[in-house]
């Protein structure tokens, strides 16, 4: 009991942090955006821990992963004028169909050759969103992507997507700490230490990646749908093979193996540089030398940081607070 | 006593300052440009040329007596942060009026933010779609791709030229171009002979060529931004063709005739008369805008100008002239008075906006210039 | 298509190709003493290029001399990451080691940029722009320079690694730290000595493409990229196979450019490379089993 209440603590911490944001930002509505931005791609960043951190599959084909399923709800909402819901469902699921077809193949591949086959991947998908200019507007963008709308709510206004997104963030983060403290997370974890002991241990090792995998898409595809009708605008750009590297630099910037660290990573390098802009053209060398001290000095990331730190507090005023 | 004038006097000025201060107040005019990135060709020069334009209107006493405050935001040239940028212009800087984006695909991400907060967007992007359909509260500046295409298959048609291949990027620009060309070549009774694709960081095109030469046609058309087409440029002569090559104004630039050296040589392109304001006859009602922007522009930042620049020149001017014919910095004010602009002379060409007509250019707007002895060379006005 | 054009393309094919195989030969080289993939291995091959522009205008040494002080300097730069973010943290995780090259790739590009700014620069050819004419196909010098360097680069690093004490003990540390320092190799040593080892060859990478591919702050990207592949293709730590992957790539691109669609080359190539990959998992010319990751 005490540890599903510990457990519960931290999230219910986050859920009031999430609603009180918007206030103590003073209603600022760029800030806002920048978080609901924030917020999406923790989405994906979540998913790709179970990924990377848990099961130990690398992806650099998660930005393509997250651009299918934004691209699937613009052309169906968009072109063809379906319902949002009709959009949202095929993007989804068309992103888990695709990540399925690729994984099963590529997913025997290992370490660096997986992440090349992931990559080779992304860049055939992001070539695709640039070529087929019949179906996706090509390199300059698809223009015309409706509002949300839920039950007859219009999710038109900063602030109520801003609290969608990070519901969604919040369903995401439970259901993957649900999984990760099942029997299936331990076996992905025991996955990520030693394949041969865990296939040895029974583990049905080529099912348990497909499924993180395939799971870990349903998260961008997610991502994606809210991002499509957030921005009402889509383009390539967005989605390659930049993205990717900069998706997994979340996960091991926030911490690999920890869900909260994602999340963190996410924000972290989402709104560090609305912070850095002040510095101009010496924005992008103090990114790069901010991101080279983190990793050097951060080695289990901000959450294995903010635990050294927490740790230490305890020591020095002795007892649990 | 002597106090008591003292403060009176301080009482009268307060009184007289009080309006004042409030006419005083900036009229705020936002910017999402490209600086960084790599449409930052565009976007850095269009950013000096608002900065350099914000001085010298702040020197001569500001519009209307007040003081115009830019506020210019660097989307790196990513879509997602020029929306961001598009929404802190709305909702926090409150601007009356914006320029940008500097590229076609930023200009159509954040045209709509705009026009549900109806603020008018100048936009320094060329592609078409900006303005047409006419969405009431965008315009734009620079040129179209038509116009570009129409002065270079005028060209081509007097030489005689039946069979063009076309080799485009697979940018937003190149997307843009490419649709044209297809459009109008045809239409100019003339048949699209080959029609290859290079990407924007491709460094060798020979293949593309190759097969070109091997199609036989009377000429190329290349529609890119650097170094793209001086890759081209200098492939060509690699592969020693002869075939008359035609370049699109996205390299109007000198570092273009840098960059492909020797290779340059003879090559067509339409030009915005910026490239060509010395050559220019003297009566010519662009003569004197565009020398004096040179001459500013090149004595404050110590670089060359580029027709880029122009772009934002042309969108600042235009919003200052119909804060002035209006009397007033509202949006919608600015808004209707930005149509009804005629005969404005500015860099880009002789404006001539109207309801239905949000660029206000037409192809008189270009000229075309042939590359000789490493400098353009007006071939026709 | 006749024989000219088909020519034609391999001689794309191979110019391209040996530049992405120069950049696959750094990554196989820090990859044997690190076990890690070095992200900043095209900004050395940018870091090339740009400095021997430079230093021509800067000192105006004439060439030669501009190229020397580039590779030089690009040398140097090597040694500082390796010193600076590399050693300090030795032991991380592989996956930290690779964000922190990450780090430096951005760092480096920053730096560029505010110093020498975004344009694109060239250099002289070395031996002029004249094409040369071979059965109905033109190639100019400079793709000839390109492929020699890459042939004597190639052959020199299999001499130096097979033949010298110092290459051998540098192997030894890639199939095992430790019993390496055991036998007397200092590791440090080796690593920084790969490091570079590989700023070097992607600097001379960069001096002979820029006259024909020019150069600007951001090339060393998508050469990053495109030599990472190659030297997936190969198989990953053998050099012989880096070169290999990487003309293997430059030929499927422009065969794919002129014989099946130049929009669609890139995704062409990559579909053959994901074909191999699940035909052969460690690559063409690499031995299976090398988990790291």
């Amino acid at each position: 009991m005490s540890s599903t209440l510990r457990q519960l603590t931290p999230v219910a911490a986050f859920f009031l942090l999430v609603l009180a944001t918007p206030f103590l930002l003073r209603h600022d509505y760029y800030y806002l955006s920048i978080l609901t931005m924030a917020g999406i791609f923790a989405i994906i960043v979540l998913g790709l821990n179970l990924l990377l951190g848990f099961a130990g599959q690398i992806s650099l084909g998660h930005g393509a992963l997250f651009g299918i399923a934004a691209y699937t709800t613009a052309v169906l909402t968009g072109t063809y004028g379906l319902p949002l819901a009709v959009g949202a469902v095929s993007g989804v699921g068309l992103t888990a169909l695709v990540a399925m077809l690729i994984g099963m193949p590529v997913l025997k591949l290992k370490g660096y050759y997986l992440a090349m086959a992931t990559l080779g991947f992304g860049l055939i998908v992001y070539i695709f969103f640039n070529e087929a200019i019949g179906l996706t507007g090509g390199p300059s963008g698809f223009v015309g992507i409706p509002v949300l709308e839920v039950f007859g709510f219009v999710f038109d206004s900063d602030l109520s997507y801003f609290y969608l997104v990070w519901s969604m963030v919040a369903v995401a983060l439970l259901t993957s700490l649900n999984l990760i403290h099942s029997k299936y997370g331990r076996a992905l974890m025991a996955l990520h230490i030693s394949e041969t002991a865990a296939q040895s241990m029974g583990i049905n090792i080529a099912r348990h990646k497909l499924f993180v995998f395939v799971l870990s898409s349903v998260y961008a595809g997610i991502a994606g749908v809210l991002y499509a009708h957030y921005l009402n605008f889509v383009a390539p750009s967005s989605f390659g093979f930049h993205f990717s590297v900069q998706l997994i630099t979340m996960v091991v910037l926030g911490g690999m193996a920890s869900l909260w660290g994602g999340i963190a990573g996410a924000v972290f390098l989402t709104v560090m540089p609305e912070f850095l802009r002040f510095y101009e053209n010496l924005e992008v060398i103090i990114y790069g030398l901010i991101l080279i001290l983190c990793m050097m000095f951060l080695p289990k990331g901000l959450a294995g940081g903010v635990c050294k730190l927490l740790s230490n507090v305890r020591r020095r005023f002795g007892r649990e607070p | 006593m002597i106090t008591r004038i003292l403060f009176f006097a301080l009482a009268v000025m307060v009184f007289i300052s009080a309006p004042a201060a409030k006419a005083a107040e900036p009229i705020k005019v936002g910017a999402v440009l490209s600086v960084s990135g790599p449409a930052s060709f565009l976007g850095e020069p269009e950013r000096n040329t608002l900065l350099l334009l914000q001085d010298k209107i702040n020197a001569q006493g500001g519009i209307l007596g007040r003081p115009l405050e830019m506020i210019i935001y660097d989307d790196e040239t990513e879509v997602n942060k020029a929306v961001l940028a598009a929404d802190r212009l709305l909702k926090r800087d409150r601007v009356v009026a914006a320029i940008g984006g500097t590229t076609s695909g930023n200009t159509l991400a954040i045209m709509p933010k705009f026009a549900s907060a109806r603020i008018p967007l100048v936009s320094c992007a060329a592609a078409e779609k900006i303005v047409k359909p006419v969405n009431p509260w965008v315009f734009k500046t620079p040129q179209s791709d038509r116009h570009a295409v129409i002065k270079i298959l005028e060209h081509a048609k007097s030489q005689g030229y039946k069979n063009i291949a076309i080799i485009t990027v697979s940018d937003g620009f190149g997307q843009a171009g490419r649709e044209v060309l297809m459009e109008l070549i045809p239409a100019h009774g003339m048949n699209v002979a080959a029609d290859e694709i290079y990407g924007p960081k491709d460094t060798d095109m020979t293949p593309q060529l190759t097969k070109i030469r091997g199609l036989n046609p009377d000429a190329i058309v290349c529609w890119g931004t650097n170094p793209g087409p001086a890759v081209i440029a200098r492939n060509r002569v690699q592969l020693a063709m002869d075939t008359p090559l035609y370049m699109s104004h996205g390299v109007a630039s000198k570092r273009f005739i840098e960059l492909a050296g020797d290779a340059a040589e003879g090559l067509i392109l339409p030009a915005g008369r910026l490239a060509v304001a010395d050559q220019l006859s003297e009566d010519h009602p662009q003569k004197a805008v565009l020398q004096a922007y040179i001459q500013e522009y090149e004595a404050r930042f110590n670089t060359e100008v580029s027709t880029f620049g122009g772009y934002a020149y042309d969108a600042l001017t235009l919003i200052v002239e119909a804060v002035r014919r209006a009397g007033e910095a509202t949006p919608q004010a600015i808004r209707d008075h930005l149509e009804e602009i005629h005969g404005f002379v500015a860099t880009g060409g002789i404006f001539e906006l109207s309801a239905e007509d949000h660029n206000g250019l037409d192809e008189r707007a270009f000229v075309i210039v042939r590359i000789a002895g490493g400098d353009w060379e007006l071939v026709s006005d | 298509m006749d024989l000219a054009s088909l020519l034609q393309f391999l001689a794309s094919g191979l110019t391209v190709g040996s530049t992405y195989g120069l950049a696959a030969l750094g990554f196989t080289i820090i990859f044997n003493t690190t076990g890690i993939i070095n992200f900043a291995q095209g900004e050395f091959v940018m870091l090339g290029g740009i400095l021997a522009v430079v230093f021509m205008h800067w000192l105006d040494p004439g060439l030669p001399a501009a190229i020397l002080l580039a590779v030089v300097a690009t040398t140097l730069v090597g040694l500082l990451m390796e010193r600076l973010t590399i050693r300090p943290v030795r032991n991380a995780s592989a996956i930290n080691l690779i964000i922190v090259t990450i780090g430096v790739s951005i760092t480096i590009r920053g730096l560029v940029m505010l110093f020498w700014g975004k344009d694109t620069y060239v250099l002289p050819a070395f031996s002029g722009m004249a094409p040369i004419h071979l059965l109905g196909a033109t190639i100019i010098p400079q793709s000839l320079w390109i492929l020699g360097i890459a042939v004597v680069v190639l052959a020199l690093l299999k001499g130096f690694f097979s033949r010298t004490i110092f290459g051998r003990a540098m192997l030894a540390c890639s199939f095992e730290p430790r019993a390496a320092r055991l036998v007397g190799i200092s590791v440090e040593r080796m690593v920084m000595a790969s490091f570079m080892l590989s700023a070097f060859v992607g600097a001379v990478g960069g001096v002979i493409l820029t006259p024909l591919t020019m150069t600007s702050y951001d090339v060393g990207v998508l050469l990053g990229m495109k030599g990472f592949a190659a030297c997936i293709l190969g198989g990953l730590g053998n050099p012989f196979g880096a070169a290999a992957g990487g003309l293997i790539l430059g030929i499927l691109e422009a065969f794919g450019a002129g014989l099946v669609s130049s929009a669609y080359k890139d995704a062409i190539a990559f579909v053959v490379i994901l074909g191999i990959l699940l035909w052969k998992p460690s690559g063409l010319f690499g031995v299976p089993d090398t988990e790291r990751v």
